[in-house]
């Protein structure tokens, strides 16, 4: 049984300009034990989408979904008292910026001792020994020493790990990290990232892990869905994404990353991510996509099967090829404002 | 390489320094946190140096020296044929030789100016241009760097991350430039928008046979822009070769271990990880000997005693900073 389960979920901001959809019709599913990635560009939805999850949203946000189960309970109908149970035991997250995530008033020891006495109800003596075990846990040095540290005191790498100890204080079966290493030097990076690796397999937890870096992707997850303008483009394997992506979005993303660039000009993407005010008719994609044509701008693509990787896509490729495609001459001319 | 024409060296740097000295209260001696030294280097008309190395390393100070926005502490810069002294302030047309362009668009244009406005400003302090042309100037540009004719009365907040780069790029470009420092440019946008501005780039170096002095963390950015690369680690360059030598055979540890911690989507060019321990040590104290020894995975006796110093590898054509390497023992 999957630990989390999102069948189309969607989330409106009520704005000064009026409704804004930042997620539009998100299925999701995580299976115990699996890494799962959500990648996309600035405005994809993929941060609301789990903050919506985690009910972290603001109160101008509307979140509307056919299903949100997290390990058997309906989160659309749970009393707040019983999600405050969940959130941050059963269910943790990591966020970007380690430095403002944290409290700079109390001591690194002090906040995750927080988390056990709220969760576990543990006393102080088995709050400060469970701490210290946790900081070992995370690698970092002489940790009983720096249970009285603040954070200021610390590097971003070293507040990050803090970060990481306080989400799995408690054992969660879902941990969801955003963007956790985005502020971080590529070699601290690697040294995170092999750390929530190892985490997720001693403790079998499921882990997401949001993102717009293609590399951290390819090296760390099991399974990708890419999101575009807060809808879900394609989910596939891995090793699948990366060989023969079928969302025209996907591979031209892909194809403008500078290492796997062939010829010296890079393969852009012409245009923006569309605004509020600017939201293309039919498929969101079409007025950058290589292959738009009238029924790409006319009708709102549907979501195809597995073997075109859930493409949200009326010609989804195959091997760079738009499969069932009228042919060149039906292609518009990219129709930018931008 | 074979050029036509012998390349022009348009900035000399010889040893160039930067020390900050950091109060430490009313009884405390004060501290001397040396942010830069040994940088020395050339850039080309036409060609880019990047300087890549992780946060801490003396990237951006580096940038600061090279636009001449603080002097520095020792060493010698000579910029298009004239020396820089480290007392006198530099005259203005030895200013408009180096511009420079930000990470942050968001930060570095003033909301309150127009897009016409940003971009007639230099002109208007450093060139007796009547407005009429001016703005004629102003407008070329923006057709040059993709933006049109419509955006010349508009205002930054009306554009997003890609586009207001663009206009920072215009900006820096309007005085006409022979060296064009660019400090974590693409490092904010989007990667689909980090490809149109790496383009960008790529065409106005050639039209204006620009220097470019790029500098960013990002290893595979660096990899397709490049002609040379400089990695710096604390304050001092670790390894300086051409692009292909040092991503194809690094050779000093540091270098190394960053090129095997970025991580990347082809399976195949995946390298044995180098893993790294600890931290980046603080520049206020530098451990002694070589500043990565604590590190370093090759560290052995000369290490912790003396700081190598950059000369040129044998077996190789790149200069690298290290003992194990100039004893051919890595």
């Amino acid at each position: 049984m999957p630990i989390l389960e999102i069948s189309n979920l969607s989330v409106d901001f009520r704005t000064v300009g009026g409704e804004f959809r930042a997620v539009d019709g998100v299925s999701m599913t995580v299976e115990p034990g699996e890494i799962v990635s959500i990648v996309g560009e600035s405005g994809s939805g993929k941060s609301v989408s789990m903050l919506a999850l985690m009910g972290l949203l603001p109160w101008t946000a509307t979140i509307t979904a056919d299903r949100m189960m997290f390990d058997g309970k309906d989160l659309l109908t749970i009393s707040p008292r019983q999600r405050r149970r969940i959130i941050g035991k059963d269910m943790a997250m990591i966020f970007q910026e380690p430095m403002s995530s944290l409290n700079p008033c109390y001591t690194v020891g002090w906040q995750i001792g927080e988390v056990l006495e709220a969760h576990l109800g543990l006393n102080k003596r088995a709050r400060r020994d469970r701490t210290v075990e946790l900081l070992e846990l995370v690698g970092i040095p002489s940790a009983a020493e720096r249970l009285d540290t603040y954070p200021h005191q610390m590097s971003g790498g070293m507040n990050q790990r803090v970060m990481i100890a306080m989400a799995i204080a408690c054992n969660p079966k879902l941990l969801i990290a955003d963007e956790p290493t985005t502020a971080l030097d590529v070699t601290i990076q690697a040294q995170i990232l092999d750390l929530l690796a190892k985490l997720q397999r001693d403790t079998g937890m499921a882990l997401v892990l949001i993102t717009h870096d293609m590399g951290v992707v390819a090296e760390t997850a099991d399974r990708v869905s890419v999101q575009y303008a807060g809808q879900k483009v394609e989910e596939q394997p891995v090793a699948e994404l990366f060989a023969d992506p079928h969302h025209p979005y996907t591979a031209a993303l892909l194809s403008a990353l500078p290492e796997r660039a062939t010829t010296r000009r890079l393969p852009s993407i012409p245009g923006v991510v569309p605004g509020q005010y600017d939201r293309p008719t039919g498929c969101l994609f079409s007025p950058r996509c290589d292959f738009a044509t009238e029924r790409c701008v006319e009708k709102v693509p549907p979501v195809q099967g597995a073997a075109a990787g859930h493409a949200l896509c009326h010609y989804p490729l195959n091997q760079g090829k738009p499969v069932g495609h009228p042919g060149p001459a039906a292609i518009l001319d990219r129709r930018l404002s931008a | 390489m074979t050029a036509p024409i012998p390349p022009t060296v348009v900035l000399e740097a010889q040893h160039l320094a930067r020390h900050y000295s950091l109060k430490r209260g009313m009884f405390g001696e004060p501290a001397t946190v040396r942010a830069l030294s040994e940088a020395s280097f050339k850039l080309t008309a036409g060609r880019t140096l990047a300087v890549v190395g992780e946060s801490g390393c003396g990237k951006s100070t580096l940038a600061r020296l090279v636009t001449m926005i603080e002097p520095p502490t020792a060493g010698d810069l000579i910029i298009d044929g004239k020396p820089v002294h480290l007392d006198e302030a530099p005259g203005h047309d030895l200013r408009r030789t180096v511009q420079i362009v930000f990470q942050d668009p968001y930060g570095s244009l003033n909301p309150r100016q127009k897009v016409g406005t940003i971009l007639e400003e230099p002109l208007r302090l450093n060139t007796s241009l009547s407005a009429a042309e001016r703005q004629k100037k102003a407008r070329a540009m923006m057709e040059k760097v993709g933006l049109r004719p419509e955006h010349y009365d508009r205002y930054p907040h009306m554009f997003s991350g890609g586009q207001r780069q663009r206009i920072a790029i215009a900006r820096a470009l309007m005085l006409n430039p022979k060296i064009l420092v660019l400090d974590e440019p693409v490092s904010a946008l989007d990667v689909s928008i980090q490809a149109q501005v790496l383009n960008l780039l790529m065409d106005l170096q050639q039209e204006f046979g620009l220097a470019y002095l790029f500098i960013s963390h990002d290893l595979s950015v660096v990899r397709h822009i490049a002609d040379e690369v400089m990695v710096m680690y604390l304050g001092r360059p670790v390894e300086f070769g051409t692009a292909e030598e040092i991503f194809t055979t690094p050779r000093h540890p540091y270098t190394r271990a960053l090129l095997s911690a970025t991580p990347t989507t082809e399976p195949e060019k995946r390298r044995e990880r180098i893993r790294l321990t600890g931290e980046l040590p603080s520049p206020l104290r530098p451990p002694r000997g070589c500043a990565f020894h604590p590190r370093c995975p090759f560290a052995y006796e000369p290490c912790d005693v003396d700081t190598p110093k950059l000369l040129k590898a044998p077996g190789g054509n790149a200069d690298v900073a290290c003992f194990a390497v100039q004893g051919e023992l890595l």
